[in-house]
């Protein structure tokens, strides 16, 4: 029989990578994030902000909107959008850039929100899955995935419907081998992969159709 | 007193037709609130410290320090010193903070001393299970040893399918608020009416104190009928908090603890005359799910569907510390199914013939349904060009892509389970369906709103349907084993027809007829054979007063709407590098019956979607178990690999419905039958393209290597 073992809590969880970053001090453009724990340990390169680890107030500009928060700067910015900003339709899955649940714009690019810490994305144009949408108009590409039931739980379908919209703005004639590779940043548990293909070949054909919508 | 039935097929203008999902827009645009999407006035976040060992004594436990935590609301420890912990990442104590760093921080500060206790968690080797192996349980029919000593060729064989998780995408969990002595719980589940209950007996409150909330859950698969200890924990948390608590489980503890399919392996042998003709089944299989061990039912699940009249089988259930096994869409059946049917393509190879020819030629042991699956399995072969381009096991092309097809039948129940639907006719048109069910991204909402619309012969915009709110509405059965279909699009159907009978006797009057010669189609309540004389719907309802329509429509109930049991063939053509070991799919057709289909368009989705999830435990999905830690390698997404987009080639769907019988059989869930056939028949066409079996599940590069330089077993 093993002897007791003196065991601290916190090596029961395993070292996430972003888990890393945030406890070890991540350099920044604008700054450095530190925690209670590694303030002492961090080494602060000269000439270099240091953010935290108490709360700090930001600016994000997020569909279009700037909004002021004040928050942890360990806070990730699919954490501001969804418990500051209530900005819900990006989901936290896997929490580690695998599963594209979190899906947003950076700039009009796809981006894992997961992995940005809210601090780091000060500066850039976020758009969320409910900014694609104008004035209660669903985007054509929101529009294609409801017509092709491209969707069951719907966990994955925000993300995977900025994903799309985002591969169709850099591939506006795709064929369907592009298609899964394009969105293969993205995964669907219910088995939705059918519908989203023939969405976005709708939306394609919609968008060439001189119906394209910002 | 309305006659209990379904429309005739010709006077449908809803039911079978393609209709988009209600839900749709809100889940595409972001505006589809999951419980995990919730924030309640003050809300705080939960977070468990969880054991690292697979087996352990707890020794010490000490919080004061995390209860001093800045932002740090409650800390509840939930196991004393000398409990004895059965699986990694068991709770052991919970923090609510204000947000879910806080709580991280603070379990960290947490003093805790545990005893480490030898452990089990892999199964495979069952020479190695030791005191965890249960004692057999054995089932005999016929005369296997005579029909053996008569068979004319034998096979014997060793398969094996591994534990894989659920994997919600959104992971169990809850939004709790207390009100004094009233709770209202958020939860994700797939039993919106029965869970109430669960928190009851263990809060010590009346079960009326509870009311529970959700409109929509992110994946359920079979793993979230339970309040959970979870759920009732963070009940408890946040009465000492004296706020609200959102508690969502991390990846890890999701994929580890949240949910698992058990494992099922077994060695087989087979014996059949030279023309094919089974006549001998021997079984003994072995799996586990967990602390309640596993392995498959000997009297029921094999062999599967192909029912082999003489047969000895022996199961053994190996406990192991690992999370415990929940249901899994068609529990048994996707491990029976690949159990048996590798086993049996297995000796049509060694017969020489054609798999789909010794199927048929067996057909009649799969009972009632055997004249369905022959056509069923005609058809996938037609759709796969089955004759073209099948050919004796061993893919004899030149070059390392080598081709194959395998197939596989099913079958489930799928009956509707009790519910109760309340159906409102307003005096201004308006209608309603308020039933405590949930949908689980399965098309529920649709379904129901379809079944309502056409009885009253409104579109599907005429009718609002309310569900996910309990007791606020009607008891509904949890959603699980294909029957909420059947469930609430019967009590639906009962009830709108109650609610229409009790309209047709308002306006018949007016019409100056019986309220027997009234029907409701196209807007319009208007007499039988004379549609001219007729009241638009809401001119009808107007006479309605101050007073509604509110009738409950029940199942069961009377009248034949809903119906049990279902075949259903799949067919794989894929293609198997013998230089990476690589398997793709080319082509993946599935023929599925399930009676009268409501919704076209969200049915075909249930079985692409079953397709997809198969090929994931065909080639992907597994639970892997470190034996020196007893720890799960892959509990996050990375490792544990789902389907992705670019891995399902072409997915062909074809609902039977050719025989005219299948829609007079009424409604019959799908949610589970087309999830039980894709490893069986993937794994056959592996073994048809490279010439050897690849007994263990996934198939993976390494596995098909193994298999191909005859070093494939159950324990690599």
């Amino acid at each position: 029989m093993a002897k007791p073992d003196d065991q601290e809590a916190g090596s029961s969880a395993q070292v996430s990578r972003r888990g890393f970053i945030k406890g070890a001090g991540a350099v920044l453009s604008s700054g450095i994030v530190a925690t209670t724990e590694v303030l002492e340990a961090a080494q602060t390169p000269a000439g270099a902000k240091l953010l935290g680890p108490g709360k700090v107030p930001i600016t994000l500009r997020v569909n279009g909107v700037a909004k002021s928060l004040n928050l942890e700067p360990r806070i990730t910015l699919l954490e501001a959008l969804r418990d500051e900003l209530e900005l819900t339709g990006a989901k936290k899955v896997c929490d580690r850039s695998v599963c594209g649940a979190c899906t947003v714009l950076i700039n009009g690019k796809a981006a894992y929100a997961c992995a940005l810490l809210a601090v780091e994305a000060q500066g850039k144009e976020i758009t969320t899955v409910e900014g694609l949408t104008k004035q209660d108009q669903l985007h054509p590409m929101q529009q294609a995935f409801v017509d092709n039931d491209a969707q069951q739980c719907g966990y994955c379908t925000p993300g995977f419907v900025v994903a799309a919209k985002a591969f169709l703005d850099t591939h506006p004639n795709p064929t369907t081998e592009q298609i899964r590779k394009g969105l293969g940043g993205n995964l669907c548990r219910c088995g939705t992969y059918a519908g989203i293909t023939r969405a976005v070949l709708q939306a394609a054909k919609q968008q060439k159709g001189g119906q394209s919508h910002a | 007193m309305p006659e209990y039935k379904w429309p005739e097929a010709k006077q449908r203008s809803l039911i079978g037709k393609r209709v988009s999902r209600l839900d749709g827009p809100d889940k595409v645009s972001g505006k589809a609130k999951y419980s995990s999407d919730l924030k309640r006035p003050g809300m705080l976040f939960g977070r468990f410290l969880r054991c690292p060992y697979a087996h352990a004594k707890l020794v010490s436990l000490d919080v004061s320090a995390a209860e001093r935590v800045p932002g740090v609301k409650a800390v509840m420890t939930l196991k004393e010193p000398g409990a004895e912990i059965q699986w990694a990442l068991d709770e052991i104590a919970v923090v609510a903070a204000e947000n879910e760093h806080i709580a991280e921080d603070a379990l960290r500060k947490i003093k805790v001393k545990y005893e480490k206790l030898p452990h089990l968690v892999n199964e495979a080797d069952l020479s190695k299970a030791g005191k965890w192996a249960k004692k057999p349980t054995e089932h005999l029919q016929g005369d296997p040893d005579k029909a053996f000593q008569e068979a004319e060729v034998t096979h014997e064989g060793e398969y094996g399918i591994p534990v894989i998780a659920h994997c919600t995408l959104e992971p169990h969990g809850q939004v709790v608020e207390w009100q004094d002595q009233n709770l209202t719980v958020y939860p994700s589940t797939q039993n919106v009416s029965g869970m109430a209950q669960q928190y009851a007996q263990p809060l010590q409150i009346p079960t009326g104190n509870i009311k529970v909330r959700m409109d929509h859950v992110g994946g359920g698969f079979g793993s979230k009928f339970g309040a959970d200890s979870w759920g009732i924990q963070s009940a408890q948390l946040a009465k000492k908090a004296g706020a609200p608590l959102k508690t969502f489980l991390e990846r890890e503890a999701e994929i580890f603890v949240a949910g698992n399919r058990p494992s099922a392996f077994a060695k087989i042998k087979v014996g059949a005359k030279k023309d094919g003709t089974l006549v001998a089944w021997q079984s003994e299989t072995w799996g586990t799910g967990g602390p309640t061990g596993g392995g498959l039912s000997v009297t029921e699940v094999i062999p599967y569907v192909v029912n082999v009249p003489n047969a000895r089988k022996k199961n053994i259930a190996v406990t192991t510390h690992t999370g415990a096994q929940r249901a899994w869409r068609a529990p048994n059946h996707p491990q029976a199914c690949y159990l048996t049917m590798s086993a049996l393509e297995d000796m049509a190879a060694k017969l020489n013939m054609d798999a789909l020819d010794f199927f048929v030629k067996n057909i009649a042991l799969t009972g009632e349904r055997s004249e369905l699956y022959r056509k069923e399995l005609l058809k996938a072969a037609e759709l796969i060009d089955w004759k073209k381009k099948w050919h004796p096991r061993g893919d004899t092309t030149p070059g390392h892509i080598k081709q194959g097809l395998g197939l596989s039948i099913h079958t489930w129940g799928g009956r509707g389970h009790d519910c109760e639907a309340r159906i409102t006719i307003n005096a201004d048109g308006s209608t309603s369906v308020d039933i405590g069910s949930q949908d689980l991204g399965t098309g529920t909402r649709t379904v129901i709103a379809m079944v309502a619309a056409e009885t009253f012969g409104l579109p599907v915009s005429g009718v609002k349907v309310n569900i996910g709110r309990s007791p606020d509405y009607p008891n509904a059965g949890a959603s699980g084993g294909s029957t909420t279909v059947g469930g609430v699009s019967s009590a639906t159907r009962r009830g709108a027809l109650d609610a229409l009978d009790q309209l047709f006797a308002k306006v018949a009057p007016s019409l100056g007829v019986e309220p027997a010669q009234l029907e409701a189609a196209g807007g319009k309540i208007q007499v039988k054979g004379n549609p001219t004389k007729s009241l638009t719907w809401n001119q009808a309802t107007a006479k309605l007063g101050v007073t509604p329509i509110t009738v409950s429509g029940k199942n069961p109930g009377p009248g034949n709407l809903i119906n049990s049991g279902v075949g259903g063939a799949q067919m794989a053509d894929v293609s198997v590098d013998t230089e990476t070991g690589i398997v793709k799919l080319n082509k993946f057709v599935a023929v599925q019956d399930c009676g009268m289909i409501i919704n076209q368009k969200t049915a075909e989705s249930q079985v692409y979607g079953a397709m997809i999830m198969g090929i994931g435990y065909s080639l992907f999905e597994e639970r892997i178990m470190d034996d020196v830690t007893g720890r799960q390698l892959n509990a996050n997404m990375e490792f544990y690999k789902l389907t992705g987009i670019g891995d399902t080639g072409e997915l062909v769907v074809h609902m039977w419905m050719e025989d005219p019988e299948q829609d007079a059989r009424g409604v019959i869930g799908l949610g589970e039958p087309p999830v039980v056939s894709p490893a069986a028949a993937i794994g056959n066409a592996v073994a048809n393209a490279i010439g050897v079996r690849v007994p263990l599940a996934p198939f993976t590069p390494y596995r098909v290597l193994a298999a191909l330089e005859k070093k494939g077993g159950l324990t690599s």
